[in-house]
């Protein structure tokens, strides 16, 4: 970093301090003069957004926990003080418990950007797999944050979710006594998940940095999923895309604020206003909304694998269920070696959208059956055969429909350069 | 498809999803009567009257059985009780205190700062108390349930006689909208019980309607200052968006 080319201040202080540690050099090269394509539309501005997003949540939280107190006797109470007795505590906790939903909503908008626009090709196959473990990492965090208050989902979803890992063989039952501390979910559960929903909010920070330098390698992907050619068809990002992200997520907070001040609750389940009682089981236990379509592929499998008409199993029902819910993930991951298509925008391969838009499709009828009792129906269909017909397609889009589109699909034409295809849509509108 | 068009159907079915949840889950329940509240909407605020009334109601009648242990009596400011009179209302309970300079605990009347006194010591009481079924806390129960404050209006209010085939055994009771429609706690109020200071109508209905504002505001006591903030930030946001999109647009100009 240090040994390149540094630019010329005309502030001395600037150019005393850049002299000696090139930050500001730094800063007008990866954010001021940063080549960028020109033609991103608004689904470039969730990067940002979510970035915004992590930075409102750590500074929240760390003021939400020096008033918290990870205790099973207190928790409860100690999130009601907040609310309650903490000077402008019940707006750290709105900001707090409603930023994450608005965090996943801008990630998943993020994630789903780079699938249409295939930002996840070669060369950018090491920036697609962070952002992957940056979710991951998120879900871990968010999971953790959500038992904190020691409501009656907190608890009975922190119980639901660490019995998955009972499901592995033999190691299983070990593991998930490891993971609690103890012989249930308890005390020494509540800290540790403390201790780590503190801590994995700076790993987030540390894989996001990676991410973006990845990102500055590489360059932005953009709508044609044509790498820019020339000085044409890019634009410095300040003060283009700073201002146009300015106002994206100006937009994103007005969203959000109308949650926060008029709505809080509404993204929460109201069972987490019962303080967490180990006695009575919740009539129907649900993860927070951003985790519903997970959810869905874990309960989806209610069947056995083994050698019919045996009673050998090789996997249970419930394993089967935590290696479908656990492979969706993994399948982001090796995603790039999936789809080798040659064209990246699904702008220019008809067939890659559509299949891409039921995918979509399932993954939001996966989140409703998540929401739902197992044992529900719509219009007369069980649920669950909705939710296995789901989890299947979230399979084959990535293992048959990606594959066999390598080989079958033309896509239509690419245009020349980004800037062919800005001129075209500018003379288009006129 | 384009993205636009794309967008749209996102946000369309961003909106439907919860919607189509929220209608299936409580589709085995008979949904409770759909109320106007003075509290609900953009701009509701609490009716300090009801709220006083409310309050009357809960002490009277409620806290009984039920406790509210995240309330202090000083909390009733905001119910527009002034210090003084928040002073004597306190003043009006007995709590223990201690231990003392000689180790013994002792009774004393109550103070601004004190909680409100539970009915009784323990969980475990309440239970034996009431046939095994111990009497929620109150602070928080409005949030703590689906359809939070038509709901604990329905259960006030839906007390009937159970169906021919219903098998209730003794301290059941049938309520409409309960979850199942057996409920441990016998009908709380009746018509005439409470005697109100002002010219409301002492009825089971308008009971109901007053303790449900009570225990709304009891379980979100900063929600007139938490809509006053939201306006003022979404105003603030909504102009700094509109002139960002002035900059984006004049420094685009050029580049179109």
């Amino acid at each position: 970093m240090g040994s390149s080319e540094r630019a010329t201040f005309n502030n001395k202080v600037v150019s005393w301090i850049d002299e000696r540690l090139p930050v500001f050099t730094l800063m007008q090269k990866e954010y001021g003069v940063f080549p960028t394509p020109r033609n991103f539309n608004y689904f470039w501005n969730f990067g940002a957004i979510a970035m915004f997003m992590l930075i409102a949540m750590i500074a929240t939280g760390i003021f939400l926990a020096m008033n918290y107190t990870a205790h099973v006797d207190m928790a409860f109470d100690s999130v009601e003080r907040i609310d309650r007795d903490v000077n402008w505590g019940w707006l750290l906790r709105d900001i707090h418990m409603n930023g994450a939903s608005f965090f996943f909503i801008a990630v998943y908008i993020h994630i789903f950007r780079g699938l249409y626009y295939g930002s996840y090709k070669k060369p950018r196959e090491i920036l697609w797999i962070l952002g992957v473990v940056i979710f991951l990492l998120m879900m871990a965090t968010a999971f953790m944050g959500y038992v904190l208050p020691w409501g009656q989902m907190s608890y009975w979803g922190a119980t639901v979710i660490t019995n998955l890992f009972s499901a592995i063989p033999l190691v299983g039952d070990g593991i998930v006594k490891w993971l609690w501390g103890g012989f249930a979910v308890d005390n020494p559960t509540l800290n540790r998940f403390f201790a780590l929903h503190y801590l994995l909010p700076f790993v987030i920070f540390a894989v996001v940095f990676l991410h973006v330098w990845a990102l500055h390698v590489s360059g932005s992907n953009n709508p044609t999923g044509i790498e820019p050619k020339g000085k044409q068809d890019t634009l410095p990002f300040h003060p283009y895309y700073t201002m146009k992200d300015t106002f994206g997520l100006l937009v994103y907070l007005v969203i959000f604020c109308a949650f926060v001040f008029y709505a809080p609750d509404y993204l929460g389940h109201p069972d987490n206003y019962r303080e967490a009682n180990a006695l009575v089981t919740p009539a129907h236990i649900v993860p927070e909304w951003y985790f519903l379509p997970f959810y869905a592929m874990l309960r989806a499998i209610t069947f056995d694998v083994g050698i019919p008409g045996t009673d050998i199993v090789f996997i249970s029902a419930k394993l089967g269920g935590v290696i479908a819910m656990f492979g969706s993930i993994a399948l982001l991951f090796v995603l790039p070696w999936l789809d080798t298509h040659p064209i990246r925008s699904a702008r220019y391969r008809p067939q890659f959208r559509l299949f891409l838009m039921i995918f979509l499709a399932a993954f939001v009828v996966l989140g409703y059956v998540g929401s739902q009792p197992a044992d529900a129906a719509l219009a007369g269909v069980p649920l669950q055969v909705i939710g296995l017909l789901g989890t299947a397609y979230y399979y084959a889009f990535f293992l048959v429909v990606l594959p066999w589109l390598n080989k079958t699909e033309k896509g239509k034409d690419v245009p020349k350069s980004i800037y062919d295809a800005v001129m075209a849509a500018e003379g288009k509108k006129k | 498809m384009t993205m636009k068009r794309f967008a749209l159907s996102l946000a369309a079915a961003a909106v439907l999803a919860p919607a189509a949840a929220a209608i299936a889950k409580e589709a085995h329940d008979v949904p409770p009567p759909h109320m106007h509240w003075h509290f609900s909407g953009m701009f509701g605020t609490y009716d300090k009257a009801a709220l006083q009334r409310g309050y009357k109601v809960y002490r009277e009648v409620c806290a009984s059985c039920h406790s509210m242990k995240q309330m202090s009596f000083r909390n009733l400011e905001g119910l527009g009780y002034d210090e003084s009179q928040i002073k004597a209302i306190a003043a009006e309970y007995t709590v223990e205190d201690g231990p003392n300079d000689e180790g013994d605990m002792f009774e004393r009347p109550g103070r601004p700062s004190d909680r409100f006194p539970a009915p009784f010591a323990n969980a475990k009481a309440a239970a034996f108390a009431n046939n095994g079924a111990a009497p929620p806390d109150l602070s928080l129960i409005v949030k703590a349930r689906h359809h939070g404050p038509d709901y604990v209006y329905g259960i006030l209010t839906g007390y009937e006689e159970p169906p021919a085939d219903a098998h209730l055994q003794p301290g059941q009771n049938w309520n409409k909208y309960m979850p199942g429609h057996v409920i441990a706690m016998a009908k709380p109020l009746s018509d005439g019980q409470v005697a109100y200071e002002d010219e409301s109508p002492a009825t089971v209905d308008q009971y109901a309607r007053d303790v449900v504002q009570f225990l709304t505001w009891a379980g979100d006591p900063y929600m007139e200052t938490r809509k006053r903030t939201g306006a003022k930030a979404i105003m603030f946001l909504l102009v700094f968006a509109g002139i960002m999109y002035a900059v984006k647009r004049k420094i685009w100009a050029s580049v179109h």
